[in-house]
């Protein structure tokens, strides 16, 4: 098990290294670097135009500025935001408990449902039942999430008056302390009537929009892996034992048959960050989707080397972290590291 | 009365292309304390029927049969939630791989115990006890820890065992034994069998045991079953089926015994049982069989009443083919 | 005693049928499939003959008609069936093109896709050592930035047309056919036949592309059918965020992010060039999930 995981690390570091190269290369390699951005500014002179590439560190040969932010990374400096002079680090930070939460309560969203959809599919197989669902189930995974969002916000928001359209919570009424940046959390913390509600009001139509091609995905996956479980020895064994359908089913077969499905679930975490992306667009939901593409507006170099850095990490880890966690829930891979 | 009792079985199976039939008009009976072997070489249908009996086949296949009576109950005919209160309790069966039998995210200890917590009216202590008990009963040392092993950490043999056990935990007055063996390094095969039939003795249970080995049925069986192709072409008690064969196919079976080959080379039946596609259009055993005629071609066989309903046109008698035309014709 | 071997064959009262025909056969079983084919069949159709189909020219400004409805809400015009966007310009002239731009991204980046993963695929299995290690690195560190961040930064670094949102998206979706390719070739490079004709003398080149390649088509060809939706949605995000085809181009995505204020509105300028990608993704989709359970010999019904 120990030497497994070394492996594991070991992999993992040249693929960190790699990264880090690439995304410093490809965002110098955008045309128009910050300062030239700036130089249609009224009153700037030429002299403060090299004062500020020099302060960027941007006059320096680019193996230079490439070691230098190698060294920074090493250290946690992940440089500084040219638009607003903060930490990109921080920036990160503030901004990605609210793409936490809004990718956690899509994926429960998707698994709640996903799940349950799949095994009813599976044991209804050619009915009425799995033709629908599995219908359904194609039509999200066919589904453009920005197309989807403006939709239900026409739908939900505009003619029914449901939930709100953008943000996630509403400044006008609610004012609560960041605590954990969670606004579930945050709004039951601050003890303010109706703004938890109010949070979760803003959360509705995000959860559902990112959630969809998840949940799509896990009905599916959880149909076919059920499906294939349904036909192993041990399931007859379960049924002949008289046990009734839904202890073969949702216990016996379930249970082998989530396996792949959750590792699925763990390796979709980059899908759903790319799928934030959109959601955040769509809803001006202050996240580090949101902030990378914005970033990629303002040609803000450190943000978005730091940004792309940050999420990409988390991305590997998780999936290292699905890969290390998958023998709890298959036994025989447990014993056999 | 007797324990089970099957008149004109037939399963078919739903296909790409049209129905396949597994198995084709098979009836027998099974009496309390006794052991029929039914015997037949892979795609003979002898599993299928009594996963039919057992109601486990797949949602693609079809059963039909003229009777399907346990101890005088209609398990056709009764409800499921009914038909569960039998199979598991009073009728159990066990498989061919014992590895892949056994669920392998559960411990053995959960699945032993689980048909005792369906079927028996007992406390989970009762429970753990009646496991250990049982686990001792099939032969597996520290039975205690062995509840507590996942099935991979245990061999195919200790598996097979606790299949077993599993099978006889609500004392079933019918026990179905599907290939149980063949699975198995040839030493634990002995073993199993003899576990097996001291457990039929001990307990006056009825056995059925699934097998494509004549060795096997000479060891164990009171009374033999022959299928081929879905058909059962023969039956009758063992000492008679191995003195006298009445169909060539039982005959051919038995030429193939080690022990009994007279030759320097062990004699074979060629061919192989037909498949959805060549089946045959009279006698399912003609391609393959060394007396076939035109007859045998062309005309559905009759059963022989006399000599072990043998599903055969020149029926066996004493290794004479009764009413064959001769090799010359047979050609 | 063997059967005579002259007896005359019993025919049996089915032959078994061929590969291609039980194909079809189990795929016109799956009534979702051929739908789908049929819906796809259309949007090729129309594809190709948007400048004949089509009632307009997508780009020509009917400034006098502009945010039209379409013909089934009051106010509907059988000159613009489908209504009119801001500008004036005919919705179903402009979906029809719309078609053309969607299919040809999502059928270049299948073609080139599969190419690169082909090659790169059967490289990194066939070689193994160095050159594998190099590509599964490179393909992991593909996978490990969000899609959609890449595909953006891409775009970004190469400028925002049509030819880049093809180049971005293909390698944000080499991966998948790198791997899948990878690991079909090695699976069949274990496998007894591969073994004979290395004995048998058969050189690499014919080895991986004649031998082996062939045996991987099934997992490919359906990663393709899914593969063109992946596409298709994937640049019409771009366009959706103003990286893809330009203005005034009638692609879908952009489409949608023009008639985004206009949402509350005229909502139909904005719902249907959503509902043509659903439809085209959805019929797809629908496609590849026959092309799957038809070819996927497991889950056929035995």
């Amino acid at each position: 098990m120990f030497r497994f995981l070394l492996r594991r690390l070991a992999l993992t570091v040249p693929t960190f290294l790699a990264l880090m190269f690439v995304t410093f290369m490809m965002i110098r390699l955008v045309p128009g670097d910050p300062i030239e951005v700036r130089r249609g500014e009224r009153g700037i002179s030429p002299e403060r135009l090299a004062e500020l590439r020099h302060e960027m560190g941007l006059d320096q040969p680019i193996l230079k500025q490439f070691a230098d932010y190698a060294w920074g990374l090493l250290h946690g400096d992940f440089g500084v935001s040219i638009i607003t002079k903060n930490p990109v680090l921080q920036e990160f930070l503030t901004l990605f408990p609210a793409t936490v939460e809004l990718s956690i309560c899509a994926l429960l969203f998707a698994i709640l449902i996903g799940v349950p959809a799949g095994v009813i599919a599976a044991s209804r197989r050619g009915g009425v039942y799995d033709q629908s669902l599995m219908g359904l189930a194609l039509t999200g995974y066919s589904m453009p999430i920005f197309w989807w969002g403006l939709i239900l916000i026409l739908v939900m928001s505009n003619t029914l008056g449901l939930t709100p359209v953008s943000g996630r919570v509403d400044l006008i009424n609610y004012y609560y302390p960041s605590v954990t940046g969670f606004m579930l959390i945050d709004s039951l913390l601050s003890g303010e009537k109706g703004a938890f509600l109010d949070a979760v009001r803003h959360l509705i139509l995000p959860t559902i929009v990112l959630g969809t091609v998840p949940l799509a995905v896990i009905a599916r996956m959880t149909r076919s892996s059920m499906l294939e479980v349904l036909e192993e020895d041990y399931v007859r064994t379960a049924r002949a034992k008289g046990l009734a359908p839904y202890r073969v089913i949702g216990i016996h077969a379930l249970r082998n048959a989530l396996i792949p499905v959750v590792t699925v679930i763990g390796l979709s975490v980059g899908s759903l960050l790319a799928g934030a992306v959109l959601t955040e667009t769509i809803f001006s939901w202050p996240g580090v989707g949101k902030w990378l593409i914005e970033s990629i507006g303002r040609r803000d170099y450190p943000a978005l080397q730091g940004g792309i850095m940050l999420i990409s990490s988390i991305v590997i880890v998780v999936n290292l972290l699905v890969d290390l966690t998958y023998g709890l829930i298959n036994p025989r891979i447990r014993h056999a590291r | 009365m007797s324990l089970l009792e099957i008149q004109n079985l037939t399963v078919e199976f739903k296909t790409g292309s049209g129905w396949f039939r597994a198995v084709d008009g098979v009836s027998f009976t099974v009496d309390a304390r006794e052991v029929l072997a039914i015997v037949g070489e892979s795609g003979s249908g002898k599993s299928v029927s009594m996963l039919a009996v057992m109601g486990l086949l797949p949602w693609t296949a079809k059963v039909t049969a003229d009777r399907m009576h346990f101890e005088g109950r209609d398990l056709l005919g009764m409800g499921k939630a009914e038909r569960r209160k039998i199979i598991g309790k009073d009728i159990a069966m066990i498989f061919q791989e014992p590895m892949s039998s056994l669920n392998p995210c559960f411990k053995v200890g959960y699945q032993l115990t689980e048909a005792l917590k369906t079927h028996m009216n007992m406390d989970k202590a009762q429970r753990n006890a009646r496991a250990v008990e049982l686990l001792r009963q099939v032969g597996i040392p520290a039975p205690e820890t062995r509840l507590n092993s996942y099935p991979h950490q245990l061999s195919g043999g200790m598996n097979q065992r606790v299949m077993i056990a599993m099978a006889i935990s609500c004392n079933p007055k019918l026990l179905i034994a599907d290939e149980p063996t063949t699975a198995l390094d040839v030493t634990i095969q002995a073993q199993i069998l003899d576990l097996l039939l001291k457990i039929q003795r001990d307990t006056g249970m009825g056995l059925v045991l699934i097998t494509h080995s004549m060795g096997v049925v000479a060891e164990t069986a009171e009374r033999v079953s022959v299928q081929y192709a879905g058909q059962k072409v023969e039956e009758q008690p063992v000492k008679g089926l191995f003195k006298d064969p009445h169909h060539p196919y039982t005959a051919a079976l038995l030429a193939a015994l080690p022990e009994r080959a007279h030759m320097k080379r062990l004699p074979s039946i060629p061919g192989m049982v037909p498949g959805q596609f060549d089946r045959p259009q009279g006698c399912l055993f003609s391609p393959r069989c060394a007396y076939a005629t035109q007859l045998c071609r062309t005309q559905v066989p009759p059963q022989q009443k006399d000599l072990g309903n043998a599903l055969c046109h020149y029926p066996l008698k004493d290794g004479v083919a009764l009413g064959h035309p001769g090799k010359e014709k047979a050609a | 005693m063997p059967v005579d071997a002259s007896l005359p064959a019993v025919a049996g009262p089915t032959a078994p049928p061929s590969p291609l025909l039980s194909f079809w056969r189990s795929f016109r079983e799956n009534r979702g499939a051929v739908m789908g084919l049929v819906v796809v069949v259309f949007v090729i159709f129309v594809a190709i003959f948007a400048h004949v189909l089509a009632p307009h020219d997508p780009l020509e400004q009917f400034r006098g008609f502009t945010k039209l409805p379409p013909i089934w809400v009051d106010g509907g015009s059988w000159t613009y069936p489908l209504g009119t966007d801001a500008l004036g310009r005919d919705m179903l002239s402009r979906l029809m093109y719309g078609s053309r731009i969607s299919l040809f991204i999502g059928l270049s980046v299948m073609v080139v896709s599969m190419i690169c993963g082909v090659v790169l695929g059967l490289a990194s299995a066939w070689f193994g050592g160095v050159t594998d290690v190099i590509i599964l690195r490179i393909m992991d560190l593909i996978m490990s930035i969000p899609s959609l961040v890449l595909a953006i930064l891409i775009v970004a670094i190469i400028g925002p047309n049509l030819t880049n949102t093809i180049v971005a998206v293909t390698v944000v979706y080499l991966p998948r056919y790198v791997r899948l390719v990878r690991a079909s070739a090695l699976t069949e490079l274990s496998k007894d036949y591969v073994t004979a004709a290395k004995v048998s003398g058969v050189g690499p080149w014919r080895l991986m592309f004649v031998t082996v390649l062939p045996n991987c088509l099934p997992p490919l060809i359906v990663q393709a059918a899914l593969g063109v939706c992946d596409a298709i949605l994937e640049a019409a995000a771009l366009g959706f965020l103003g990286l893809g085809a330009q203005p005034p181009t009638p692609e879908w995505g952009s489409m949608l992010a023009d008639s985004r204020d206009l949402i509350t509105s005229h909502p139909w300028v904005m719902a249907l060039p959503g509902i043509a990608i659903l439809i085209t993704v959805l019929a797809i989709n629908l496609m590849g999930d026959g092309l799957r359970d038809a070819l996927d010999p497991r889950l056929k019904k035995s």
